[in-house]
């Protein structure tokens, strides 16, 4: 089990959380190509190493936060709240 | 070109061997990596041995090389739960899946090999509406290709597994099943060692321990790939990986939409047969079977964060017990023997990826998930014609990376997978 380190709640296993997935800049929706558009939908990078990436505290604060993984040993070596905290309430 | 004369196995060769005491000779050959081939295939797994053997077989391409940074058979193909269904949600799901069950039925024949094939029958259980009438519309879609596959209910599904509970008082109480009888499980490392020895009889070379580090391009054209053994030179490169096949497209400067997830499986200890078919259960994130040898193999969805780590974990060991038992209370007593996990890459759409990409001569056949195994020998033929006649085929026609960019999505994800 990996122990996430809660930014409001401290650390707490990883079953307490819905993962969302790696981090990536939201095309501005006015501008954005279609081809634009589908890349930020579909690719990701999955790289074997550190990624950045958003997980919610569903069964805790509900709150989403912004965590650095290691994607081999599974280590954390950062989270942080997310910005704006858009849609948590 | 050197080619390979194995020993033809038979029950009078068997019988003779065991008189005479003589040695088996190795079943494929070890030998120098040479500077230039026609074909390079990534991976020797099931998808990478099967597309070298069609390749040799079908097209007359012997002069093929299949790397692998690791061993034949010790990724996905040796790690998969080794279930054989087609029965499947979108037309073209189930037509490449019934080729590929179909080549599975004559593989020992074909191979000279006992791979092992059950055709037991296999039950996709539903424990609600939802499911159920997934389940309908599923056997809607099989019926319409000529596959047998129906919705049965509990009495009918209590006659073919006598220890289900499919009482009332339950959780998630057993409300019918999609029975699918052509359905079984296979011996998956002897498929892995068949296609590489008969491959290898035909003059293709297998090469272990041989990891890819870079993929050499010149004008928007490969040109081969760079090994720890040297660099090797080739107009067509494939990459037949599972797990690391965004790493390896990443070489080659091509992007896929695949994430990778672990998925982690356990068996029991022997005990006398008594499952016959292979049971699945969506809403309950399980699969079990029973192979030859007595133990129950069980394998849930994939976990829940994206992972190369093949570590497995006291939770899922945990879960999957409380779920087993749903079904058969009276397994309880039944001990875990080991546990292991393998590395999944899941594309949006729940289907694979095969054909060409921007890079001239990098073919991929990736994007396995979890239902990669079973399509070893089809995806194998595909990949074959399509490297041999540089066109793709029309039975994976539906399962090209540009699909993606110009958003005919061939989604399987209310068939592929358990826990979506």
């Amino acid at each position: 089990m990996i122990l996430i380190p809660c930014p409001n709640c401290g650390p707490r296993n990883s079953s307490e959380f819905t993962y969302e997935g790696e981090n990536k800049e939201r095309p501005n929706a006015a501008t954005v190509t279609k081809a634009q558009w589908r890349n930020y939908l579909y690719l990701k990078n999955n790289p074997l190493g550190w990624t950045t990436e958003t997980w919610y505290h569903s069964s805790g604060c509900k709150k989403f936060l912004v965590a650095e993984r290691h994607t081999m040993t599974n280590e954390i070596r950062s989270t942080k709240a997310l910005g704006q905290q858009g849609g948590a309430s | 070109m050197s080619r390979n004369k194995p020993v033809k196995y038979s029950a009078l060769g068997l019988f003779k061997r065991g008189l005479s005491g003589k040695e088996w000779p190795r079943v494929w050959r070890d030998v120098d990596l040479k500077k230039t081939y026609d074909v390079v295939i990534i991976g020797a797994g099931v998808h990478g041995l099967s597309t070298a053997y069609y390749l040799a077989k079908n097209h007359g391409v012997k002069n093929v090389a299949v790397v692998d940074r690791a061993y034949v058979g010790g990724g996905g193909s040796g790690r998969n739960t080794a279930i054989l269904r087609s029965n499947y949600l979108t037309p073209e799901g189930v037509r490449f899946y019934d080729r590929s069950v179909d080549l599975y039925r004559h593989l020992a024949a074909d191979l000279n090999f006992n791979v092992m094939f059950a055709p037991r029958g296999h039950l996709t259980l539903a424990h609600n509406d939802g499911a159920l009438r997934t389940m309908r519309w599923r056997a809607e879609v099989n019926k319409v290709q000529g596959i047998d596959s129906e919705v049965i209910g509990p009495e009918e599904i209590k006659k073919l597994v006598p220890y289900m509970d499919v009482s009332d008082d339950t959780r998630y109480p057993i409300l019918g099943a999609l029975y699918h009888p052509p359905g079984g499980i296979i011996r998956h490392d002897a498929v892995n060692w068949g296609y590489a020895r008969a491959a290898d009889a035909m003059g293709v070379e297998i090469h272990q321990k041989t990891e890819v580090l870079g993929i050499n391009t010149a004008g928007g054209k490969v040109t081969g790939v760079r090994t720890n053994r040297g660099d090797v030179s080739a107009p067509i490169v494939i990459n037949c990986t599972a797990g690391w096949a965004t790493l390896i497209a990443d070489m080659a400067g091509v992007k896929l939409p695949i994430i990778t997830h672990p998925l982690q499986a356990a068996v029991t200890e022997p005990v006398q047969m008594f499952l016959s078919s292979v049971v699945v259960s969506g809403s309950l994130h399980v699969y079990v079977s029973q192979t030859d040898r007595g133990e129950l193999v069980f394998g849930a969805s994939t976990d829940p964060y994206a992972a190369y780590s093949m570590r497995s974990s006291l939770e899922f060991t945990e879960e999957l017990a409380g779920h087993v038992l749903e079904l058969m209370p009276s397994i309880s007593k039944m001990r875990v023997l080991r546990q292991w996990s393998g590395l999944c890459d899941i594309t949006p759409d729940f289907s694979p990826i095969m054909g060409f990409t921007e890079v001239e001569g990098f073919l991929v056949d990736v994007g396995w998930g979890t239902y990669g195994f079973k399509a070893g020998p089809a995806s194998g033929e595909a990949m074959a014609q399509l490297a041999a006649t540089n066109k793709t085929p029309e039975i994976i026609s539906a399962f090209d990376l540009a699909r993606f960019e110009e958003g005919r999505l061939a989604s399987e994800r209310g068939a592929a997978a358990v826990g979506h």
